[in-house]
């Protein structure tokens, strides 16, 4: 058993195991701090700064990104605090600025009462968060996409924006997309992600195209077991 | 060129913690990070390629274009800009006929801008091949063009 801390979000007195992120703390405890880089099976990232919270420790408060900020004894922690409305009604018209359509983006607005960005909106739909990212690398272990650039000019990208030798066309980055970034479809024996084309295969049993070959080959691969083990589909194994 | 590559990744005995420092040297050895080059790379080191992009694009230190024999960096920083650095910039644009940023399409030139090198009171300031020129005018761009084989035309000193 892990080590446990108390500390107080807004006034409510919380125990904790020591290492858990003022985020996770709050949900445990039920208490709602808006998010969108954060995911429970990701390293902490801190990108969107949309979990701003404010916290004293002693005389001084500060404001820090709750998703990246773990818990001490005594800390106490405001999450709605002016400052920290303040901050985060910046934060969510900046990342308006980037896509001023999306559902998830436009619910956080209203909750912080923001109606409109102030700046000017370029429309680039992806808020740059880098679950996809972060998600291939960890959780599907391919690292077949990456950032390019920096500052202003960061996107999401595949290396020399080629066809992505690595990707197994999992979809995982599609699904993990806070705002629907990546397109995704499936045409009978074909799987199509942004616009590379991935060839499906065939259940050698019943017919049906039911996954990217190139996932099954990585099955393959990461199990020992031969490739025919894959090329039938899990109702007919 | 995979013997090269291999004989820099021993350097640093294979280790994924040197990536910059490698990729300084390749590209150092093989002008900028091309495709290829940076995929040998990926396969020696086992590091995947999207990283190695992500690092590529990420530092200015890198080019994964092609860069030219001559590298010409003219501070824009707030100190040489007062001192008439935009009109600089644009003549130097004008003739080697590129953008800042750039690379000339002989490969003779490339051309940037940086924000401050960190000694306005030389401003403006100009840095030739890692070589600084303070105080520089127009004229004075002209004659180091010149010197480096670029042909100036009288019309265009001032
Ligand atoms: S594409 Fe989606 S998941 Fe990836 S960084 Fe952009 S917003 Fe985040
Ligand atoms: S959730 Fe904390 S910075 Fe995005
Ligand atoms: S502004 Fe040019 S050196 Fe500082």
């Amino acid at each position: 058993m892990a080590e446990m801390v108390t500390l107080s979000i807004d006034g409510r007195e919380i125990n904790t195991p020591a290492g858990t992120t003022i985020l996770e703390a709050a949900k445990d405890a039920n208490i709602y701090i808006p998010n969108l880089c954060s995911n429970e099976e990701l390293t902490p990232y801190g990108s969107c700064r949309l979990c701003m919270v404010e916290i004293a420790q002693g005389k001084r408060a500060r404001l820090v990104a709750s998703c990246i900020y773990e818990v001490a004894d005594g800390l106490e922690v405001k999450t709605n605090a002016e400052r920290v409305l303040n901050v985060r009604k910046l934060v969510i018209e900046l990342l308006l600025a980037r896509n001023n359509k999306h559902p998830a983006l436009r619910k956080i607005a209203d909750e912080l009462g923001v109606e409109e960005t102030r700046f000017p909106v370029e429309q680039k739909g992806c808020i740059l968060c880098g679950q996809c990212v972060r998600t291939c690398r960890e959780v599907v272990g391919v690292s077949a996409i990456g950032f390019s650039g920096r500052g202003i000019t960061r996107k999401v990208a595949t290396p020399f924006l080629d066809f992505p030798p690595d990707c197994i066309a999992c979809g995982s980055c599609v699904y993990v997309c806070p705002v629907q970034f990546i397109p995704m479809k499936e045409e009978k024996d074909v799987r199509t992600i942004i616009n590379f084309d991935y060839p499906m295969q065939k259940c050698t049993k019943c017919g049906r195209y039911f996954a990217p070959i190139k996932q099954l080959e990585y099955f393959s691969k990461t199990t020992g077991l031969p490739l025919e083990h894959f090329e039938t589909c899990v109702d007919c194994r | 060129m995979k013997a090269r590559i291999k004989e820099i990744i021993d350097k640093y005995d294979t280790d994924k913690g040197f990536l910059v420092p490698i990729l300084q040297d390749v590209q150092r050895e093989f002008n900028y990070l091309q495709r290829e080059v940076l995929h040998l790379v990926s396969a020696f080191l086992e590091v995947p390629i999207s990283q190695l992009y992500e690092l590529g694009t990420f530092y200015k230190a890198f080019s994964l274009e092609p860069r030219g024999r001559h590298e010409m960096k003219l501070c824009t920083g707030t100190a040489c800009h007062v001192r008439g650095v935009p009109l600089i910039k644009d003549n130097i644009g004008r003739i080697l006929q590129i953008q800042a940023g750039e690379t000339t399409p002989d490969l003779e030139f490339t051309f940037e801008t940086v924000n401050c090198l960190g000694a306005c009171a030389l401003g403006p300031i100009l840095v030739v091949d890692g070589e600084y020129h303070g105080n520089i005018s127009i004229s004075k761009t002209n004659k180091i063009l010149k010197k480096l084989g670029k042909k100036v035309k009288i019309d265009e000193e001032s």
